[in-house]
């Protein structure tokens, strides 16, 4: 880790609140901290509706805490975080746009010449391996291929943190090991601060340098944090195989299994779920 | 059903409808024709009054003067409706406050303004240009404005993220989203033009389809009534084959391709 650098993500008790419809407040996350160093991938694992996605949104910019403080290399985020950028679960291309059209309007808006964002995009979605795709809309493209473009769309801006609310979370299981392998190799090419949410256990151990546990919410808070010690560059489905990847998932699961029962009990009988 | 067994039940539809209908006004049955020609006419009058209308040329400038309402009331219309839904839906305030007015405006059956515009535009073409302004407008607008308010929060937040300004969302997420709504009510508002042009044709001007049926009613030549009818439909129908050809080059980047909200 590059120590001299400073610290990508800084979240720093962090209390997140809503008012709901009957105007009771309910509390997300409760004095969360957590820190991201540049060039760490950190993944937060956690039961549903716990507010993971909550305190990424938080990370970026969308969500003021209601107490605590937020900084992004050593300044505090006021507004939007600029220099993130942000893989959302749900489908967030523009429709409307062509694959190609999707990736080159992150160089667009900021005022490149059309030619030239295009001919990038174009190097964008080879590198996802999507170079044949890039006169397809959306919707002509699989689940997958939606979150390669959106990869492509994110990362063509070069942001210095990415943001990732479980975005293999829709996909079917092989395509997640491939879509976490290509996730990998591009992030070994150019190693950003990750913030990677997942309720996928495995999937953090296999991706991440550190993961993070969250307890069930509302009022979740950070529980656990562990280091883990696979070396890289790491092959998904090889890393699973491995005896530190199932001593570390027992260590960890053994945390976070009573939290997911809690969630799991929470979640069918209250009917506002805040995520 | 395969199609060409489709096209001719399709086919033997119209014929049987033709055919009954010659034959219950021309052929008495008991001694009686059950349909008097005089109020039904017959198919063989109506298509040689069609023939005639094409073949003396007559017919041309009447359509012409239909397709002319018809099309200035859409552009006009649409023009106005994106305008202002796009306007109500940036600016929820605006939009509270004039909400009552246009409910109401929308609520009143447009035909009787059509008197009103011929007292203040006159019997040329500008009164039913009017008309057909009204029904369309609120149609585009009511498609502008769920437009703009219908765009998926994750689509919006993206293109935050992706660092839009104000300008740049509007430009690249609102006003697409507001479009393809437009877009999917096109069949709507088009055939409200020309009803708009229709209507007022036939409540009071000079020239015009609904003027030329008006006139064969005005006269009791009942062919020509039919004859107008018929003219009037394959208008139609043309106009709107060529919004469906429209249409699918407009909306081709969406999954169903095109889906109304009219």
């Amino acid at each position: 880790m590059d120590t001299t650098k400073p610290t990508a993500v800084a979240l720093d008790d962090a209390t997140v609140a809503f008012r709901l419809a009957d105007n009771r407040v309910y509390t997300a996350v409760e004095q969360a901290s957590l820190s991201v160093e540049h060039g760490e991938f950190v993944a937060i694992v956690g039961p549903t509706g716990c507010g993971k996605s909550t305190l990424l949104n938080v990370a970026a910019g969308l969500l003021k805490p209601a107490s605590g403080a937020i900084r992004i290399f050593d300044q505090p985020l006021t507004g939007l975080n600029k220099d993130a950028g942000y893989l959302f679960q749900a489908d967030a291309l523009f429709p409307w746009k062509t694959a190609i059209d999707n990736v080159a309007i992150g160089l667009e808006i900021k005022g490149a010449p059309r030619a030239q964002a295009l001919e990038r995009a174009q190097g964008w979605l080879t590198s996802v391996g999507l170079g044949a795709f890039a006169g397809r809309y959306p919707h002509m493209l699989s689940g997958g291929q939606r979150k390669r473009v959106g990869l492509a769309q994110v990362l063509i801006r070069d942001p210095k943190i990415l943001l990732m609310d479980e975005p293999f979370g829709p996909l079917d299981a092989q395509t997640r090991q491939i879509m976490g392998n290509l996730l990998l190799e591009l992030w070994n090419a150019d190693r950003k601060a990750v913030l990677f949410v997942t309720h996928d256990l495995e999937e953090a151990i296999a991706l991440a340098d550190r993961v993070v546990i969250m307890s069930a919410g509302p009022g979740a808070r950070i529980i656990g944090d562990w280091r883990v010690p696979l070396a890289r560059p790491r092959d998904i489905s090889e890393v699973r195989m491995e005896k530190e990847f199932h001593a570390l998932h027992k260590e960890i699961w053994s945390v976070l299994k009573d939290e997911v029962m809690k969630g799991y009990a929470q979640s069918s009988q209250a009917p506002a779920e805040v995520a | 059903m395969s199609r060409p067994v489709l096209l001719l039940c399709q086919l033997m539809v119209a014929v049987v409808a033709l055919a009954l209908w010659q034959f219950l006004t021309t052929v008495p049955i008991f001694g009686r024709v059950l349909l008097p020609p005089f109020f039904f006419s017959n198919p063989v009058d109506v298509a040689s009054q069609i023939v005639d209308w094409f073949v003396r040329g007559v017919i041309w400038k009447h359509l012409l003067i239909t397709l002319l309402e018809s099309v200035l009331a859409f552009t006009i219309g649409s023009v106005a409706g994106i305008v202002v839904g796009f306007w109500f839906a940036r600016q929820p305030r605006v939009a509270a406050v004039f909400d009552p007015y246009i409910k109401m405006a929308n609520a009143l059956p447009r035909v009787v303004l059509a008197p009103i515009f011929a007292l203040w535009l006159g019997l040329g073409i500008w009164s039913k240009v009017a008309l057909g302004v009204t029904l369309v407008f609120f149609i585009v607008f009511f498609n502008v404005y769920q437009g703009v308010k219908e765009v998926s929060p994750t689509v919006l937040a993206n293109g935050r993220m992706l660092g839009m300004s104000e300008r740049q969302l509007t430009r690249h997420v609102y006003w697409p989203s507001a479009l393809s709504w437009m877009f999917s009510s096109l069949h709507t508002s088009v055939g409200f033009a020309v009803v708009g042009a229709v209507v007022g044709e036939y409540l009071g001007s000079a020239a015009g389809l609904g003027y030329l049926i008006q006139q064969a009613e005005g006269i009791f030549d009942v062919a020509a009534v039919f004859a107008g009818m018929f003219v009037l439909s394959a208008f139609v129908i043309l106009i709107d084959l060529l919004v469906t050809f429209v249409e699918r080059r407009l909306l081709v980047w969406r999954p169903d391709g095109a889906a109304g909200h009219g």
